[in-house]
This record gives C-alpha cells, sequence and structure tokens, in this order.
C-alpha cells in the first residue's frame, strides 16, 4: 500500500519531442487514478514512466515515499497489465502467474497458495493448465489480471486493458476491476482513452492533453465544472456543445463575464418555445437523429444568421449542435426547433478556451 | 476458391505423377546399381529390377573399402559428414541467436553498424573467401581436424537475419512483462525468447544441416588425411580411377548412404516443425 506521488515529471525523447511537459500530482494511498486524454496526449508515456519502462528526463516519481527514477521496473513493486495482456504465449495459466514470483525466489508453497487464490478469485481456477491461446480474449484479460494480483503490489498499473476487448465483455470487466480494487485496496494507475471508463472507474481523475494535465478532480467535479474547453469536449458523450461568442453581440450578463466561449450540454437542453431568464435559446434545423433506445440525440445545425440575433445571449457562429431528449419522440429531419437552457447550465470559458470563468 | 473440375485434377495429377519420376528415376537406377555385382553394373546393360549382392556391396562400402588399399570405408566418412554437418548447423544456431538477441534487444555504440557488417557477409560464401580462409585455418593449425571443417561455415548471416526477423515479430510488452516480472536479460533469453524459437531454430536446423553435409570444395581443401574425408568428397574418389574400372555398385551404394541422414532429418523435423508452427503463437 502505498501514495505515487509525481513532482514536475517531464519526458523528452533524443528527437527532442517533448511528450510530457511538466506533470505533478498526488494520488493518496489506496485510490484508483484514471489518466485520460486523446491518443498521443501522454497518458501512456506517463503510465510506463511510473512503471520504470521509461526514463525520466527530469522531474521525481515516488512510490510510497521512496523515489523511484533510477530504480528497475522489478523494484518498484509494482504490477503492469498491458492492453495486449502481454502474457508468455508458451507458459501455461499458472506459470504465468508464478514466474514472476519464481523469479522472486519466493517459496514453492506460497506461490501456490497465491497463484491458487488469485485463480478462484478470477474464475480460472479450471484452467490453469491451459496455454493463453486455449483460452478467450476475457480470459486472457483475467490471467494478464492475476498475474499482477499474485505480485500483491503497491500499485497496479493499468495500461489500456480493456480495449481489446467486445463492448459487452468490456463493461462487465469494468465492473469487476472496480470491485478487486475495491476489495484488495491497491493504489491504481488506469490508463484509458475512453471517456466513460474514466468517468465510472475513478476516485481521481487526470484529463490531459498536449504532455500537459489539463485538470485534476473527481469525475463528477470534472464532468459538473470543467476548467477549459478541452476537457468540456473531451468529458461527456454526446460532447458538450461549444459556440464561440462575438464581443460585439454577447448579452450584458454573459459579457460582464468576459466570457469568450459558451458551452451547454446536450442534455442540459430542452426543446421550448422561450428561453429561461438569462439563459440562451438555439434555433436550430434538424439535420440527423439517434436514438439509442432511453433517449435521443437531435443533431441540428444553427438557423441563419437573422435568427441567431434574437436569441440570447447574441450571436452565435455556425456550427452543429447536439440535443438530448428523454425517450424515443423525436422532431422530424429538417425540421425547425428551438432548444433552450437556463442560465445556471451555461458554462463559460476564456476566449482561448484556457480557462473557465465562473459566474 | 478452388473449382475442382475432374478433368483438372486428372491433368495436375499426371504433371506431378511425371515430375516425380523424373526425379525419381536416377536415385531409382543408383539404388538398383548398388544391389549389382561389378560386372552386371558397367557392362552396359544393367537390368532394371534389384541383384543379389545387395548385402555384399553394403558391406563392402560401409566397412571394408574398395579394393585399392588407399581407399576408406564409407562408415568412418559417414561419422565425420554427420559430425561435420551436426556441428555447422548446431554452431550456426548458437551464434546466430545470440548475434540476433544483441543486436535486436541491446542498445549499443555502432549496434547498427554491426548488424550491417553481419549482413554484408552474405555476400561473401566461402567460395569467394577461400585463400584467405584456408590461410587461416592452415596457421591456426586446424588443417585436418573437425574444427577446421566446421568453423568457417558456422560464420553468416542467413541465421542471424533469421532470428533477427523472428525476433522483431515479438511483442515490445513481452519484454517489458518480463522486466516487470523480474527476468533480467538471461532469463528472458532463456525463459522466452528461445521457447518461442523453437520452431525457428528446427526451421534453420534442417537447412544448415543439409548445407553442411553436401559441403564438397571445403573439405575437399582441408582434408588430406582419408580419415578425415567426408561422404561426399569419398564419393567423388571413388570414381576417379587410373587404370583399373571405377566399382560403380560401390559408389551408388555410398550415394544411397549419403543420401539417407539429410532425409532422415527432414522427415524427422518436419514433424517438430508443423508441430511448432501449429503450437506457437505471439
Amino acid at each position: 500500500m502505498a501514495s505515487v506521488t509525481l513532482r514536475d515529471v517531464r519526458k523528452t525523447y533524443p528527437g527532442g519531442f517533448e511528450a510530457i511537459k511538466g506533470i505533478g500530482f498526488e494520488i493518496p494511498d489506496g485510490q484508483f487514478c484514471v489518466l485520460v486524454g486523446p491518443s498521443g496526449c501522454g497518458k501512456s508515456t506517463l503510465l510506463r514512466m511510473v512503471a520504470g519502462l521509461e526514463t525520466v528526463t527530469s522531474g521525481e516519481v515516488d512510490i510510497g515515499g521512496r523515489v523511484v527514477n533510477q530504480v528497475e521496473p522489478a523494484d518498484r513493486d509494482i504490477a503492469m497489465v498491458f492492453q495486449n495482456y502481454a502474457l508468455y504465449p508458451h507458459m501455461t495459466v499458472y506459470n504465468n502467474m508464478a514466474y514472476g514470483l519464481r523469479n522472486r525466489g519466493m517459496a514453492k508453497d506460497e506461490i501456490d497458495t497465491r497463484v491458487r487464490e488469485a485463480a478462484q478469485t478470477l474464475e480460472l481456477a479450471t484452467m490453469l493448465d491451459r496455454k493463453p491461446r486455449q483460452l478467450s480474449g476475457g480470459q486472457r484479460q483475467r490471467v494478464a489480471m492475476g498475474r499482477a494480483i499474485v505480485r500483491q503490489p503497491k500499485v497496479f498499473l493499468f495500461d489500456e486493458p480493456l480495449s481489446n476487448l467486445d463492448a459487452k465483455l468490456r463493461v462487465a470487466m469494468r465492473v469487476e476491476i472496480r470491485k478487486l480494487q475495491r476489495r484488495l485496496k491497491t493504489t491504481s494507475i488506469y490508463v484509458t482513452h475512453d471517456q466513460l471508463e474514466a468517468m465510472t472507474l475513478a476516485d481521481i481523475l487526470v484529463v490531459m492533453n498536449g504532455g500537459v494535465v489539463e485538470q485534476i478532480g473527481s469525475p463528477l467535479d470534472i464532468y459538473s465544472k470543467p476548467k477549459t474547453t478541452f476537457v468540456a469536449s473531451f468529458i461527456g458523450a454526446p460532447p458538450m456543445n461549444l459556440i464561440k461568442l462575438r464581443d460585439d453581440a454577447l448579452s450584458a450578463s454573459v459579457r460582464a463575464t468576459g466570457a469568450g466561449i459558451l458551452g451547454v450540454r446536450p442534455e442540459d437542453l430542452v426543446l421550448a418555445d422561450a428561453a429561461p431568464d438569462g439563459g440562451i435559446a438555439l434555433d436550430l434545423t434538424v439535420d440527423t437523429i439517434e436514438r439509442v433506445g432511453a433517449e435521443t440525440y437531435v443533431y441540428g445545425s444553427r438557423a441563419g444568421r437573422e435568427a441567431a440575433v434574437s436569441t440570447t445571449p447574441g450571436e452565435l457562429p455556425e456550427g452543429e449542435m447536439i440535443v438530448r431528449i428523454p425517450g424515443l419522440e423525436a422532431p422530424a429531419i429538417g425540421a425547425h426547433i428551438r432548444a433552450v437552457a437556463p442560465r445556471a447550465k451555461l458554462h463559460l470559458f476564456s476566449a482561448d478556451g484556457r480557462s473557465r470563468i465562473e459566474s | 476458391m478452388v473449382e475442382h473440375r475432374r478433368w483438372n485434377d486428372i491433368v495436375a495429377y499426371l504433371i506431378l505423377t511425371l515430375g516425380v519420376l523424373l526425379v525419381v528415376f536416377p536415385v531409382y537406377v543408383a539404388l538398383i546399381a548398388s544391389t549389382h555385382d561389378a560386372a552386371t553394373v558397367v557392362n552396359g546393360n544393367m537390368p532394371m529390377t534389384p541383384g543379389s549382392h545387395t548385402w555384399d556391396n553394403y558391406y563392402r562400402a560401409i566397412f571394408v573399402g574398395g579394393s585399392r588399399a588407399s581407399r576408406e570405408p564409407v562408415g568412418h566418412m559417414l561419422i565425420n559428414s554427420f559430425v561435420m554437418a551436426m556441428g555447422i548447423a548446431l554452431g550456426k544456431i548458437l551464434i546466430s541467436i545470440l548475434s540476433a538477441y544483441a543486436v535486436v534487444y541491446f542498445r549499443f555504440p555502432f549496434r547498427q553498424t554491426a548488424f550491417w557488417i553481419i549482413f554484408i557477409t552474405l555476400m561473401l560464401p566461402v567460395e569467394v573467401r577461400i585463400y584467405p580462409t584456408y590461410k587461416v585455418i592452415a596457421d591456426l593449425k586446424m588443417l585436418d581436424s573437425y574444427a577446421g571443417l566446421i568453423l568457417p561455415l558456422i560464420a553468416s548471416a542467413t541465421g542471424t537475419l533469421l532470428f533477427r526477423q523472428f525476433f522483431m515479430t515479438i511483442p515490445d510488452e513481452l519484454l517489458e512483462a518480463s522486466r516487470i516480472d523480474g527476468a533480467g536479460p538471461y532469463r528472458f533469453f532463456k525463459d522466452t525468447l528461445l521457447p518461442l524459437s523453437v520452431t525457428t531454430m528446427a526451421a534453420l536446423f534442417v537447412i544448415q544441416f543439409i548445407y553442411g553435409w553436401n559441403q564438397y570444395l571445403w573439405p575437399l581443401l582441408i582434408t588430406t588425411q582419408d580419415s578425415m574425408q567426408t561422404i561426399v568428397t569419398g564419393i567423388k574418389k571413388m570414381l576417379t580411377t587410373t587404370d583399373e574400372l571405377a566399382e560403380w555398385q560401390l559408389a551408388m551404394a555410398t550415394a544411397i548412404l549419403a543420401m539417407l541422414p539429410p532425409v532422415a532429418v527432414v522427415i524427422f523435423m518436419q514433424r517438430l516443425f508443423v508441430r511448432g508452427l501449429v503450437e506457437t503463437e505471439k
């Protein structure tokens, strides 16, 4: 059990590419931290630096109060689950799990106990003599988890462990990982590009982009108060609608805040005739309808400039908007609709999108 | 999709059968010749059915040798050839897998240069570098020895390239998982790379065993004593006679004997080869 602390960690590759541009945060003991971001944002690199598979250019990686920059991966007391599982193809399930323990010179009985216990937990007990190729994707994933569990490490590292599974299995495994982590209370770092996984798994959510941390916090905090437009559009599905505001056309109440960009989540928009006080009303022409069962997403483009002028809070540039409406009732394609949102549901950002403006 | 038509099949099988007959016929003639006595073989009307001297011919070929005193029995040559072919095959696997391991998994200065130098040796087979190689072996006093027969033929790039290509298909995560599991370079090699390489090793073994077995020029050059001769050079010597008839029946028996080990290797290793292909998965 240990906390993980990063202090101004940087990674520059020999070619000069700066993958991690100074990241520092702390994950308290026993917490589940999820690193989320688009491809190439540096989240995997950061995880691999914690694992010791990548060198740290500058800064400190601290596991349980010990700076491990120069420590071999095997001696960091961590265990990692890889995206493609990285099981040893020629070893049985049992040996896959036992290999790391044997290398540490653990007693045979102890290894046996641990492996069988882990197999029990992961429902692999009947498959210990099989080779990885005789297992399904989900089972392989469990073996990879088992290999991590038997080590009883201070920290679990997950590198997109579910992205090779089909959608249904992914949800099931996601729940299992969370349960397992709660039970073992092992500090975990989990990398994913799937914002849904991130939201559901995390105690601490770290949203990354371009080698920097955009925002750290609890998933709900981040969802309800995104600090930047990047976070606003990355967290939440479908993404938040973002509308650039023109200075000369801002409504007085919004202009006073100095906001340049206005955001509103699809689920906060309702179809109505009039905008609530201080809120916005958007006139849209319906382009596409997506029915997912419990709800329906309406994709619309903003109506012409004349219509836009009349809406609060001012003229908005053209752009596609998404409105989420509950149930299956939806307007026809081509229909003109008006979507409104109250003032309290609006997110305001500075013109460059880098900071949130509280109103 | 392959379409099945009766006439296509018949034509295909006809051509295949013709091809097989064409290839097998000389072997068959050799086999028949090795069962007759010398007179029957040389009189120009050799029968196409086995004769009655099989046991006699093979016994003489293996244990006694030809009628001339200088000729070695084939049994000894078979052992020499076997040692040489095994030495080349195993030695090559050993140095190839180690050098490929170094080139693929270790970062050291001039790694690429080292690889290209190994690569370039592909263009220098024994025949091209025969004089300097002979000089080196002679200076090392390895003439007429197994070491002299084996060592110069071990050093070439094919094996290294083969293993390099194979290692590059092994996902990096396997190495990383090993590192996290506490396996150092030696353990990773022994516990992961070697077991995964079994098929590649089997393939290389087959190729190199036959390559070593069939060597003619090099053994001819560096062996002067009859006791170090290999069977391939031995066959040739049986036929170079000055004032008497070549003992064709013995030469043919020797040729058949010379064919057996490579055939055995192919048949035996092929099974391992296929099994390995089916069983390993990266």
